[in-house]
């Protein structure tokens, strides 16, 4: 009797403790009846996801967007992608979060409470371009290894923080500092508590950029859940795994950061050009910082059927790293001819630039429009896949939509 | 007999059921709170499976179920291996991100050797042959060249705005 009670206690216990409350009445659970709490969660209901977006994996959680769905010109939660190493925390305490900036570069230790960081430092909102360094992935021959993104990592929302800047000035900051790392709440997916899923960072002189932010609001609301509620640092146009979610603390580092996914082959790419498949030395492997120019077409969805006669009006976005977009290029016959597209300057730095044009089709038939940025350097898109690389990083090829005119 | 002491009587029977039945609401009232408060107290030796909680008797059939060559619960296709993958491959992530991956077995070998320096993947023993066996060939790698054609396209006539 009293062990079967102890059971009982226990499986119950267990139950509430996945559920994070109490089962109330939980003694009246009739057999074989599975808590809707304990259910296959619904991905799209738990994130605010929209019906369209496309989970690549339940654990951890990664869904990307589809081009047509990121046609906003400020990315709606509805449509930003998630890309998780670990999984994302529960309970997190907002009116006990604090940061702490350590490290062998920092004067001395410093935490502030989150109250303390928003009411010390002067507030910045920037539209920031976020996108995953292995957005495209899916592309690569020989395939590369992870999450097979296709073309939707990659998001543009409107950020509020304070300057990541402005708080390491407050802290006191040595001389020999080189890279900021940071270290978020996030658990391991083995659960071991001494691993960190991912602890990456940036370069001071990046870390010291007007739009590098410590961000808790995310298109004006607090930062949904999966995306880093309560904090995170957003670095626009790096590869978003920079852009640590529920951050709780900051190393000054006076080497390159070398905390999870900072060393070996992750976002890395060869330091020289590689053929594809070879085999590449860790000590060969650089670290990827700008990402490269790429550009979307988010209107109309591939497979627009027009009628003949009709012209068809293209929009959709530009972006490139750390620079900006100075040119967006059509071609509606695969690449032999290109016409200009009409395009924007952006919000801000590091916010994506949107582009439209108007195209004319000489006769029916199938064709493809294509899409190529060129940024501030002279570099444009390539039309077939950039150089391989070990782990699938970086594909900026053109876009291209299917349309027929009949 | 009056019938004073009749109605008398009859009176003292009226009250004693009265008494009787108010009791008999006492107790069960009693018990339904004691019953609330542990209700494993009112069960007995000989039902020990009843007061378990969580039963996964119908689970147990279906948990495992394979249909049209794909093992439900996880996605991956049925073959030989199958359960060993399922058993040492999805435990810290989901199936989905076996399944995306296309490699080789040299590949596949390195792949597990990173887990188990960094992820705290086990020494998986005899059991990785199988593994690799089932990987590469139920998910061989699919040549793409540089760019592939535009497929899956979903065709509909564009309304002008």
């Amino acid at each position: 009797m009293k062990r079967r009670n102890f059971v009982k206690k226990i499986s119950l216990g267990s139950l509430a403790g996945i559920l994070g409350m109490e089962i109330v009445y939980g003694s009246k659970i009739p057999e074989n009846y599975t808590l809707l709490g304990l259910q296959d969660p619904d991905p799209f209901q738990m994130f605010n996801k929209d019906m369209e977006m496309v989970v690549l994996n339940s654990q951890p959680w990664n869904m990307e967007a589809a081009a047509h769905l990121l046609d906003d010109r400020i990315t709606p939660n509805k449509y930003m992608f998630i890309r998780n190493n670990g999984l994302v925390p529960e309970n997190i305490n907002i009116k006990e979060w604090a940061i702490t900036f350590d490290g062998e570069s920092v004067k001395a230790k410093k935490t502030f409470t989150l109250e303390e960081l928003k009411s010390k430092f002067t507030h910045h909102t920037y539209q920031l371009t976020v996108e995953c360094g292995g957005n495209g992935r899916s592309e690569f021959d020989p395939p590369a290894k992870g999450n097979q993104w296709t073309i939707g990592a990659v998001g543009c929302a409107s950020w509020t923080g304070v300057r990541l800047k402005d708080v390491l000035k407050d802290v006191g900051i040595k001389d020999d500092a080189v890279y900021i790392g940071y270290h978020g709440v996030d658990q391991h997916l083995s659960r071991d508590p001494q691993k960190e899923p991912i602890s990456r960072g940036v370069p001071m002189s990046k870390a010291l950029q007007d739009e590098t932010l410590l961000a808790f609001k995310m298109n004006g609301e607090d930062i949904p859940l999966v995306h880093g509620y309560p904090l995170r640092l957003v670095c626009g146009g790096w590869p978003a795994s920079t852009s640590g979610k529920w951050v709780n603390r900051i190393s000054i580092r006076n080497i390159v950061h070398d905390g999870e996914k900072m060393t070996g082959s992750s976002y890395k790419v060869p330091c020289h050009p590689v053929a594809p498949g070879d085999e590449v030395k860790d000590e060969d492997m650089c670290i990827i910082e700008s990402m490269p120019v790429k550009s979307l077409i988010t209107f109309p969805k591939s497979g627009a059927i027009i009628p003949k006669g009709n012209k068809l009006n293209i929009r959709g976005h530009a972006w490139a790293g750390e620079l900006e977009v100075s040119k967006v290029s059509y071609s509606i016959d695969f690449g032999a001819t290109w016409s200009n597209c009409t395009m924007e300057k952006p919000a801000n730095r590091l916010a994506w630039q949107h582009f439209k044009a108007s195209i004319n089709f000489p006769k029916t038939g199938y064709y493809e429009v294509w899409a190529r940025a060129t940024d501030a350097n002279g570099v444009s898109q390539p039309m077939l896949l950039p150089g391989w690389n070990p782990k699938g990083y970086l594909n900026n090829a053109c876009h291209r939509i299917a349309v027929k005119v009949s | 007999m009056n019938k004073q002491d009749n109605f008398r009587k009859q009176l003292k029977s009226f009250y004693g059921v009265l008494v009787v039945s108010f009791v008999m609401v006492l107790l069960i009232g009693v018990l339904g709170i004691a019953y609330m408060i542990d209700p494993s107290a009112f069960s007995f030796k000989g039902d020990a499976p009843n007061s378990e909680v969580i039963s996964t008797k119908v689970d147990d059939e279906d948990w495992d179920k394979i249909e049209n060559g794909i093992h439900l619960r996880t996605g991956f296709k049925d073959g030989e291996g199958l359960m060993t993958v399922v058993n040492n491959c999805t435990n810290c992530h989901s199936a989905e991100l076996v399944i995306q991956n296309r490699m080789n077995e040299e590949r596949w070998v390195e792949t597990i050797r990173w887990m188990q320096k960094t992820q705290n993947l086990w020494d998986l023993g005899d059991n990785e042959g199988v593994i690799i066996n089932y990987l590469v060939t139920n998910y061989p790698p699919i040549t793409k060249g540089r760019r592939e054609a535009l497929t899956n396209i979903e065709w509909y006539p564009l309304k002008e705005e």
